[in-house]
């Protein structure tokens, strides 16, 4: 399993073709108290670059950009419940969707953990 | 008061001139419930502060808002908006009977406008701009426990009264009011003592610093008007709700500005009304979103909303049509291109806790 990075501060998590997708805790924190995040239906289309998604804090909404082109194949019921969840475990628990990939050689512009950590200073 | 913001470790924006702190490193959701269960302690010293002199003064700046002024006594305050000749509101703001003058306090983005309306519709009246006074406000249940030790006095004072008095040594105009909801005081004072002030009442192990973040969110939960959200030049205070603020004297007289829209409307009710909404599920609904009947026609708009602490969901407040703003009435919020759920409630969304 690999972790890349986006500029936009998703984070996504690699298992062949299928993948996990979550914002940063650099993201999460600048975000704020997480109160709501809604993100594409099961089965539906995501493509990268373009926005799949919206996560609200108390504070703004943020649209969530997709890392790579994919399908979602499943939305984590948890933070519809607990959105806090985003910013308590926002690289574990608190992910957002699984994706099934359908161009992995996308996954080449990405960062890994210490370029992202550079990339957010 | 910018560098205490900066070590207090506040997250600063520009506002109307002015570098404020929209939240502390706890964070808006916690400073809100400090504020609910026990004190916050908000620098508004953005707002404008002024003194009003002359003869008849009181009776004169009726001539300018629609509110009984003259009848004020002497330590009262009250709430009130100045009226444009349609019937709009042009600011709101608090009046109090000072004695031998009005203090105003008034939004900090409207000053100049307020300052250039005063002065051009009261010419005999001298208008000084408090420049060098600061503002603080101690909300939430144990104000008055934390005030009781630096200024003992402040426990004599009553919801929507004032007084000067010192506040640990410092000369300073009391006021038991805010805009959170809570029981709570505002305390002008030279803005050299503010910092020090500042730092004795955060020496409270009940008092913690809160943001513009949860100021927006408290006053939200209190069903509390935002000037340029709920209320602007083309609202009346009719459909603001705001009609008990025109006493049955000055219905009587009919001598405010916009008297004429703001009379009828009073008599025959107005053609849209401010409501509160509470969405179904947990997407906020925020400044500017459609709202729809069921039958999908559009009503009105969300003037603000977000996220209530307290609730713990979204709450929102908007304009709809007369016929659509009786509690109960179920209505869509158009987000994000969706149309979901929504109920009109009565407000405030979170009950008042003043000490009347």
């Amino acid at each position: 399993m690999s972790m890349y990075y986006t500029e936009e501060h998703e984070w996504i998590l690699v298992d062949g073709q299928d993948a996990a997708i979550g914002i940063t805790a650099h993201a999460a924190e600048q975000l704020g108290d997480v109160v709501f995040v809604e993100v594409g239906e099961v089965g539906s289309a995501i493509t990268k670059g373009k926005t799949f998604g919206t996560i609200e804090s108390v504070k703004a909404a943020s649209d969530i950009f997709a890392p790579v082109d994919g399908e979602i194949t499943a939305v984590n019921d948890a933070i519809a419940d607990n959105p806090a969840l985003v910013n308590e475990s926002p690289e574990g628990e608190g992910w957002l969707c699984r994706v099934r990939l359908a161009n992995p050689a996308q996954l080449q512009g990405l960062m890994d953990k210490s370029a992202y950590d550079q990339f957010v200073g | 008061m910018l560098p205490l913001h900066q070590e207090l470790g506040g997250k600063l924006v520009d506002f109307a001139g002015w570098s404020l702190p929209v939240q502390y490193p706890a964070g808006i959701a916690a400073e809100h419930r400090q504020c609910r269960e026990r004190a916050a302690l908000f620098d508004v010293s953005h707002m404008g502060q002024l003194v009003l002199r002359g003869p008849d003064v009181a009776s004169r700046l009726e001539r300018l808002v629609p509110s009984g002024i003259a009848s004020l006594a002497p330590g009262r305050a009250r709430y009130t908006v100045f009226t444009n000749a349609d019937g709009g509101v042009l600011d709101d703001l608090i009046v109090t009977n000072a004695g031998d003058h009005l203090f105003l306090v008034v939004n900090a983005s409207m000053r100049a406008q307020d300052l250039a309306h005063l002065r051009a519709g009261l010419p005999e009246i001298e208008v000084i701009e408090l420049a060098d006074q600061a503002l603080l406000a101690v909300q939430g249940p144990a104000a008055a426990a934390v005030l009781q030790p630096l200024a003992p006095a402040a426990a004599a004072l009553r919801f929507m009264t004032s007084s000067t008095m010192a506040v640990a040594g410092i000369d300073c105009r009391v006021a038991r009011l805010g805009y959170t909801g809570e029981d709570g005081f505002e305390i002008s004072c030279p803005a050299a003592a503010a910092v020090d002030l500042a730092r004795r009442l955060l020496a409270d192990p009940k008092v913690a610093p809160a943001g513009l973040g949860a100021r927006d969110s408290l006053r939200l939960e209190a069903g509390l008007c935002l000037y340029g959200h709920e209320l602007d030049p083309l609202t009346s205070p009719i459909e603001a709700e705001l009609g008990w603020i025109v006493p049955a004297a000055r219905q009587a007289r009919g001598d405010f500005p916009g008297a004429a829209r703001i009379l009828a409307e009073l008599r025959d009710g107005p053609a849209r009304r401010l409501v509160g909404l509470r969405p179904e599920g947990r997407a906020l609904a925020r400044d500017g979103t459609e709202i729809r009947t069921t039958a999908g026609e559009v009503t009105g708009k969300v003037t603000s909303g977000g996220f209530g602490p307290t609730i713990d969901g979204p709450v929102s407040l908007g304009y709809v049509r007369a016929a659509d703003a009786a509690p109960g009435t179920a209505l869509d919020l158009v987000v994000r291109d969706k149309a979901r759920p929504a109920q009109v409630v009565p407000l405030p969304f979170v009950p008042h806790r003043y000490r009347r």
